[in-house]
């Protein structure tokens, strides 16, 4: 496998370079496709996607719009896009939205997205801040995965969901559902509403308030966080070690309970392992049950941990996303998606980036590799010679398990498209 | 609707329409009437709706004060208030015939007069969604459960083995429910979609797409149902309104009516140009309102702003008179000292302040924000600096800042008090007749533009810059008192014509 220390020779000034070779020979447009137009279920929805591309020099493009698999290659070899985001799918053709009628040219539908990002949480990570990330601070993402996968499935019923990682500073999440695709404006709002616990800009100190009861949605995220606090918090960002987080900590009690400060200030004289720093603190939590403010232990938890996401990126239906597999121009890393299933040990550090896999291309293949080609030979035989090796590139490299991972996620919603055609079918017999 | 001027005509009473003590406005009138009563009609549901806005402000929704001024106002208005507890009787007669019958035919008035844009049709939903959802509550069990039958709102019910399963999470949801009532009553499962209030604010259990709501809590579906219902209405209600407006007994009234809620909503730049871009620091400390203080002095510490707080920012200092190209410079310089090149500026926010003034894009001319739109929607959270610092920050925090902007003492918790009470605009007065020295500020702040042009009048003597506002803002207060006597006033005049008519609408919304 290769090591991440080639990762790191990645040059922004190689774009250029790299750009036409990734969309000629890496890039997974059968996959891309497959996933976009859903099926074939609905009539044009393809065809009516707007995409978006970020050229050279900082050229920004929209309402890109393509009819098939083929016209969307081409484009994009021949453009090179730095950044590729995807929109909303219009009632008309979006490359055609000057031609429709004042009023209405819409955005129809859209996958309900979400968008986490690292320079949220800077008022409560101490190791980095703005655009830089590290293993200390990837936890946050680890957790804010965790508990809005789980939301989503749970609560809201979601099933199709594709976590992709940004590239750089964070993670997206794309709801595929048939019913999310759907969801109005208000609806969108509401759902990022029901997950957001942490409030208030930097004029607010205190974030998140609880009250009597806790919902249960707040108990099952609590559980999350509950599991990474002590080796996140507590000892990886140290918030009880130096006097001035310590402080921060301190100032999310509740001001009426006047006494609490000053004796855990006191109490943090004699006692200086934060693990039990944070026992002292849900003592007097729990000291005060049943008096308002006394869930201040929970709350100081989820200040410190609980996902921020962006309203106004999950409200609108024609808001553009960074789209999966494209490139991030400043790290050359790919947007890959995430398999939940080795989330604790996923390390944004180890995503390929594009000078990594181009070069990966043109390493000579081993003797292992071999036998995979034959095999792939026996299968696609179908298909011809340029498709073959384009399959078999990005296999080559560390691209691979990712294009995989992707593929399963396709393949589950596969199933209702099989499903749904047939239904289609049926009706248009029953004529 | 058929209208025939000066002459009422008495059609079959419609009992079976009549006979409730609310309705979906599903069906329109039939009935002809004359157009003194569609002018009174209108302009009485405008003040009631109205009294909704201003009571959702100053007080929370549905407490005691809250619902016994509404009380009042419908009273005074002859709007339908309260069910009387005795049906029967109340129901039928021919009082409530009369209230009912105003309450339909008017809100129908109303539709053709709000549905033309966005903003309007936004208003009038919102406000008509509160006054339902204020009579709605004031039902009793019996009379709610009848209202859910006669218009077909059928959700279904889970079964009591299911209920007992999820006891313990229904109970947790939300502080209405406990474990008594769980049993006591019916719970409905309802897809998520049709709840977005509960699902938004959380009060309600959620599993797997499902909403599980208890009866007594089923006013919140209904109310979604009625907001959707009436925004597709006001669509449709829009597409026929041409030919309304070929009726040219109709289309003055009409416009007079939208044009009464908007008041001034300070698009129209006037002087613009007459604000030099050196003048802004010093302009920020006298004469802005807090929360543009610190959005400025925010965008100078940091030569930067979010989009939050560009657009709030940007559009008010559209509003107080800076040109297209003052803008550009004004942002430009002061992103240039942060981090952004003039290349990427020119590039990615130059476009969206030309989009402020409406040359890009749709060229809509967008409107400065007012205090409404800062203080309800589009909240702050980690990096932003914009709302509105009365409602979006930390009373501790707040209090520090007004000590560094040098308010007084007593001040200061005069101002924490009325935050407290929720009152914000209430509070930001406070600011400017602190900041002014003034003890009372004789007008009632409802948008920044607004706090500028006042304090601008009070410090320059009101020598240069003229009045420009309407007093449309001051009258709201009165006209509530003086409601009742304007109305029959209006009645009285059945002889003059419409032109003179429009004239009296002016002098409704205007100090008497």
């Amino acid at each position: 496998m290769p090591s991440s220390s080639s990762a790191s020779d990645y040059d922004p000034a190689c774009l250029p370079d790299l750009l036409p070779l990734y969309y000629r020979r890496l890039f997974p447009f059968s996959q891309y496709f497959r996933w976009l137009n859903y099926g074939g279920v609905q009539k044009n929805y393809f065809l009516n996607r707007e995409f978006s591309f970020t050229l050279k020099d900082d050229i920004y493009v929209r309402y890109q719009s393509f009819s098939t698999q083929n016209e969307l290659e081409k484009e994009m070899q021949k453009m090179n896009p730095y950044k590729i985001d995807i929109g909303a799918i219009y009632s008309h053709r979006p490359n055609q939205h000057n031609t429709v009628k004042s009023g209405t040219f819409q955005a129809l539908e859209k996958e309900l997205v979400f968008d986490i990002d690292m320079t949220d949480y800077d008022d409560v990570r101490s190791c980095c801040s703005a655009a830089d990330i590290c293993s200390k601070c990837w936890t946050l993402m680890t957790i804010a995965i965790r508990i809005l996968d789980r939301a989503l499935r749970e609560d809201f019923g979601f099933q199709h969901l594709l976590w992709v990682y940004s590239g750089r500073r964070g993670v997206h999440c794309w709801v595929c559902d048939e019913a999310a695709r759907k969801l109005s404006v208000a609806a969108r709002s509401a759902v990022a509403e029901y997950l957001s616990l942490v409030k208030g800009g930097d004029e607010t100190v205190k974030k998140v308030v609880l009250t009597d009861p806790i919902h249960p949605f707040i108990r099952e995220s609590l559980t999350v966080v509950e599991q990474y606090f002590p080796q996140y918090a507590l000892q990886e960002q140290d918030i009880l070690g130096r006097k001035e987080s310590v402080d921060k900590v301190l100032a999310l009690t509740p001001e009426d309970i006047l006494f609490t400060i000053k004796e855990l200030q006191q109490d943090f004289q004699n006692e200086k392992k934060p693990e039990n720093r944070w026992e002292l603190i849900k003592d007097q939590a729990s000291r005060k049950q049943g008096k308002k403010g006394h869930h201040f232990e929970k709350e100081i938890m989820l200040q410190y941990c609980y996902p921020r996401l962006d309203v106004n990126v999950s409200k609108g239906v024609n808001h553009l996303l960074k789209s999966p597999f494209s490139v991030h121009p400043k790290t050359g890393r790919i947007s890959v998606p995430m398999d939940l299933k080795e989330l604790d040990t996923f390390d944004p550090f180890t995503v390929p980036t594009i000078s990594l896999i181009c070069e990966e291309l043109d390493r000579p293949r081993t003797g292992e590799e071999e036998e995979k080609v034959e095999d792939i030979k026996e299968k696609e035989n179908e298909k011809d010679a340029a498709e073959r090796r384009k399959i078999r590139d990005y296999k080559r490299t560390s691209l691979a398990k990712y294009v995989k991972h992707f593929d399963q996620f396709l393949d589950e919603m596969a199933r209702l498209w099989k499903g749904e055609l047939l239904r289609k079918s049926d009706l248009q017999k029953e004529f | 609707m058929q209208f025939m001027s000066r002459r009422k005509k008495y059609t079959n009473p419609q009992t079976e329409l009549y006979g409730h003590a609310l309705q979906f406005y599903g069906q329109p009138p039939l009935e002809n009437i004359s157009l003194t009563e569609f002018e009174t009609f209108a302009v009485e549901r405008l003040k009631l709706l109205k009294t909704v806005e201003n009571l959702g402000v100053s007080y929370v929704k549905q407490t005691d004060q809250y619902t016994m001024k509404l009380d009042n106002e419908s009273k005074n208005l002859n709007f339908p208030y309260r069910a009387e507890t005795d049906d029967r009787k109340s129901q039928n007669g021919p009082r409530e015939y009369e209230k009912q019958r105003k309450d339909h035919i008017s809100h129908f008035i109303l539709r053709l007069a709000y549905c033309q844009t966005e903003d309007l049709r936004r208003w009038f939903i919102q406000q008509e969604v509160d006054l339902f959802r204020y009579r709605f509550n004031v039902l009793s069990s019996t009379q709610k459960q009848d209202f859910l039958k006669r218009n077909n709102l059928q959700y279904n019910t889970i079964s009591p083995k299911e209920k007992k399963a999820l006891q313990e999470n229904l109970v947790n949801s939300s502080y209405t429910i406990s474990g008594i009532k769980v049993e006591g009553q019916d719970f409905y499962k309802v897809p998520f979609q049709d709840a977005l209030d509960l699902v938004r604010t959380r009060k309600v259990y959620l599993k797997a797409g499902f909403v599980y709501i208890p009866h007594q809590e089923i006013v919140t579906i209904v109310l979604n149902d009625f907001r959707t219902r009436l925004s597709k209405a006001l669509a449709l209600t829009a597409r026929s309104l041409p030919a309304v407006h070929s009726d040219e007994r109709l289309q003055p009234l009409l416009n007079h009516l939208s044009h009464a809620y908007v008041g001034q909503d300070y698009s129209i730049q006037k002087n613009v140009g007459k604000i030099s871009l050196e003048q802004i620091d010093s302009l920020s400390g006298k004469s802005f309102p807090l929360c543009m203080r610190q959005l400025h002095q925010s965008l100078r510490e940091n030569h930067h702003l979010r989009h939050g707080g560009r657009m709030q920012y940007g559009l008010f200092l559209k509003g107080i008179g800076l040109s297209l190209e003052q803008a550009l410079q004004f942002w430009r310089s002061e992103f240039v000292r942060g981090k952004v090149d003039a290349d990427k500026f020119d590039k990615a926010y130059a476009y969206s302040i030309r989009h402020m003034f409406g040359k890009e894009g749709k060229r809509t001319d967008y409107t400065p924000y007012s205090c409404m739109k800062v203080i309800l929607s589009n909240a702050p959270s980690q990096g932003d600096h914009h709302g509105c610092p009365f409602r979006h920050s930390d009373p501790e925090l707040l209090k520090q800042k007004l000590q560094v902007y040098k308010v007084s003492p007593s001040g200061i918790s005069q101002i924490l008090e009325l935050v407290k009470g929720m009152h914000y605009q209430l509070a930001c007065q406070k600011y400017f007749e602190l900041t002014h020295n003034m003890e009372d500020s004789s007008f009632s702040l409802s948008h920044p533009n607004q706090y500028f042009i006042e304090s601008q009048r009070v410090l320059g003597g009101g020598k240069d810059i003229k009045r420009e506002m309407d007093t449309s803002q001051r009258s709201q207060e009165n006209s509530a008192a003086r409601g009742s006597t304007s109305a029959r006033e209006a009645a009285a005049n059945t002889s003059q014509d419409l032109a003179e008519k429009t004239e009296d609408l002016d002098s409704f919304f205007q100090d008497a």
